[in-house]
């Protein structure tokens, strides 16, 4: 177990471009970190430059306070999951998962090895597929192996490199749940890169948004999707994404292309002195303004729009209006698209009503937006105006103080299940365990040793 | 449906027992003649007229008159051909490795000349070579024989080695590398064994070009000292100056038949490639 901390990291390529650019991250003992961003974005490259794969250009890398750019792979005890396994197809499941241990030579003996394998196969449900080669085995048998070759050396950190993409969307949601459990049940470090929105959400302690090899905002999910730093960060996060209304102010009313909203008095104000600024609207923000309960009315305005179709889904339904925004917003809209890795962004509003909504498609409406969660962003540079610092950073810290609960309670729960016969509490003392085996058994070892 | 496929079947069958004709023809008719007494040669017939099939051709060259001739060309022939081969498998895995690995000025220019030398004339190098041999030793010697069929088969192997090689995913040897090993175990524990099938593949097409050559045999080589069969083949001579010694030959010609077919037979699952199936995805 060990804190990663990176510090200003850049990788540059031949030709000089940047790849990573100056990222700096801590992530702490235990704690569980997702590198999110669309394709291209470096993030691949970061993990590759943690676990020694790619040189670090400039910068430094730190694994429990030690300066390890300079490394070889092997000798930072980092464990990696890669995206399409690369498991050895010419060794047993078994074998492949003994490959760490046996490369530590003389560090196991051929009982501990035994094992430690053993006991990895069972975590993962795998005791039944040992003796099979990787080539028989489904894919999601063969991500377990891949998970089973990284727990089995007790690694410093585990990284993971979208170890999920390759599977069937059912099947990746049963490993997600599985790798979660896993790392708080073993409380290990992780860094797992995705560009999986439902990935990132849900497997992370933090995460750490990157876009063109630079680290746009690094948070909880929740502060993440509460409280976007910028434009990139809050049409990122959040599916369906966020809208972009382009809007101008106008004191306490902003005039968009859906109609004029009131603004509440707070966010008019971070708004002030900007002419044309963006509003960032989240789909689950509107309401069919006949469903709204009183008591909520005044926290929004309604503005009557025509829908253009809706999908319904049993637990909500998505609503679609077009609009037409002026042509300097439109090329405004068009970057930002470029951005998110999408052609164009279409000036479409996705708005998710409830299921009892009778709104159709064709037919105008009267729609309910709440002001008080709009998002307002600069036009320009991408700033979030309305960003709340410090009820982001009180977000992050729960999740912080959530976390450590959790590892609590599920190495408690482990230890009880197995009666503490199981990983980290074994490896934490392994010298005492060698000992105590040896002495009980020397004829044992003895044996082993005179083959 | 079924109409169709059972037609497929019964075409393909057919095929595959012309070629196999085709194929099996010759040495059929030569084990056939390898049986046939020296009066019996000229009959005209396919096989040995009856009660006259004998084992004399085999017992001359083995135990007879041509043994010396014979058995030292087979000796010679096996170890310069196993020699040549071991050097040009061990150094084409290494070079095929690189090329297909590593990023190197001249990757290129190393597969060029691959190319280059596979395709110059082998006629038109005996005659230097020869001078070049005689001036520093090395003609009618086994290491004479074995620089000339190191360029015979290193230029394939490399090429076909580095074909193999591209094929096997990266990644495992980076894993290899995060699970602790260093490069050369990597490439050891990881790469070899995967490469195993490549190897074997090439090593026996090594072989076959080095056990088959003729020219080279028979002009750098004056005695038994490194005379290989192909060469020695040519030597035979019949029991007096009015006997074609054929049978001797026919007989010579199937027993180095043997061990390439043994090879085949033996390393026919090695070969087998496909052993990469599971590596990654898929």
């Amino acid at each position: 177990m060990a804190s990663i901390t990176l510090n200003h990291l850049v990788k540059k390529y031949g030709d000089g471009f940047p790849a990573v650019n100056d990222v700096s991250i801590d992530i702490a003992d235990g704690e569980f970190i997702i590198l999110v961003g669309p394709s291209g974005c470096g993030k691949s490259t970061l993990l590759r430059m943690i676990v020694g794969l790619e040189d670090i250009t400039d910068g430094d890398l730190l694994i429990d306070g030690k300066r390890v750019n300079d490394k070889a792979p092997r000798d930072r005890n980092l464990a990696m999951v890669f995206q399409n396994y690369a498991l050895y197809p010419h060794l047993t499941v078994y074998e492949n998962i003994a490959f760490p241990l046996r490369l530590a030579k003389g560090k196991h003996s051929e009982e501990q090895v035994d094992k430690l394998v053993t006991e990895a196969a069972s975590t993962l449900e795998l005791t039944d597929h040992l003796q099979r080669k990787p080539a028989n085995l489904s894919g999601g048998q063969r991500q377990r192996v891949a998970m089973g070759r990284a727990i089995v050396r007790q690694a410093d950190a585990f990284l993971f490199d979208e170890p999920l993409s390759n599977l069937d969307a059912k099947l990746r949601g049963q490993m997600r749940s599985e790798i979660s459990q896993m790392q708080r049940r073993l409380g290990v470090t992780s860094v797992y890169v995705t560009h999986d929105q439902t990935e990132a959400m849900t497997l992370g302690d933090r995460v750490a948004v990157l876009k063109k090899g630079e680290l746009q905002q690094i948070a909880s999910p929740r502060e993440l999707y509460e409280q976007p730093v910028n434009l990139f960060v809050a049409g990122f996060i959040g599916s369906p994404s966020m809208n972009f209304l382009p809007a101008t102010v106008e004191g306490n009313v902003l005039k968009t292309a859906l109609g004029d909203l009131d603004l509440p008095a707070e966010k008019a104000r971070k708004a002030a002195g900007k002419k044309v600024v963006l509003v960032g609207v989240r789909p689950e923000f509107f309401e069919d303004a006949k469903l709204v309960e009183d008591h909520k009315r005044f926290n929004g305005s309604t503005f009557r729009a025509t829908l253009t179709h809706t999908e319904w889904l049993g637990n909500e339904q998505y609503g679609y209006i077009n609009f037409d925004p002026a042509p300097e917003m439109r090329e405004l809209l068009n970057n930002l698209a470029r951005d998110m890795d999408a052609d164009e962004l279409r000036p479409q509003v996705v708005v998710t009503l409830d299921a009892a909504s009778r709104i159709r498609g064709g037919r105008e409406a009267e729609i309910w937006l709440d002001t008080r969660k709009l998002h307002l962003f600069d036009a320009e540079s991408g700033e979030n105006l309305t960003r709340d610092a410090e009820a982001g950073a009180e977000l992050t810290r729960e999740a912080g103080e959530e976390r450590a609960e959790e590892i609590a309670t599920a190495q408690q729960a482990d230890g009880q299940a197995a009666g503490g016969g199981f990983g980290t509490s074994t490896h934490g003392n392994g010298n005492g365990t060698t000992v105590d085996a040896g002495a009980g058994r020397s004829g044992g070892a003895t044996a082993a040793r005179g083959k | 449906m079924t109409n169709t496929s059972t037609r497929n079947k019964v075409l393909w069958a057919i095929v595959t027992v012309l070629v196999l004709v085709y194929a099996l023809f010759p040495v059929i008719s030569i084990l056939a003649t390898s049986f046939k007494s020296p009066s019996d040669l000229t009959s005209g017939k396919f096989l040995p007229s009856s009660g006259t099939a004998t084992t004399s051709n085999y017992e001359q060259i083995l135990v007879g008159d041509a043994q010396g001739l014979f058995l030292s060309a087979l000796r010679n022939s096996i170890g310069i051909t196993l020699i040549a081969t071991f050097i040009a498998v061990v150094l084409a895995t290494l070079c095929a490795y690189a090329i297909a690995r590593l990023d190197f000025p001249g990757k290129k220019l190393v597969l060029t000349t691959a190319l280059a030398v596979s395709i110059f004339p082998v006629i038109s190098i005996v005659t230097p070579l020869f001078n070049l041999w005689r001036t520093i030793g090395l003609y009618d010697t086994w290491l004479g024989l074995i620089i000339p069929y190191l360029s015979l088969t290193l230029p394939i192997s490399i090429w076909t080695l580095t074909a193999f090689f591209r094929q096997i995913p990266w990644e495992l040897e980076q894993a290899a590398q995060v699970d602790g090993a260093t490069t050369w175990q990597a490439f050891r524990k990881a790469i070899v064994p995967l490469a195993a099938p490549g190897v074997f593949t090439t090593a026996i097409i090594a072989f076959f070009i080095a056990w088959n050559d003729f020219v080279y045999g028979i002009s750098l080589t004056s005695t038994e000292a490194a005379r290989p069969v192909p060469a020695a083949l040519a030597f035979f001579t019949g029991a007096s100056q009015f006997e074609a010694p054929t049978g001797a030959i026919s007989a010579a010609a199937i027993i180095v038949t043997i061990p390439i077919v043994l090879l085949v037979l033996l390393f026919q699952r090695q070969i087998v490639s496909g052993l990469t199936s599971g590596a990654v995805k898929g």
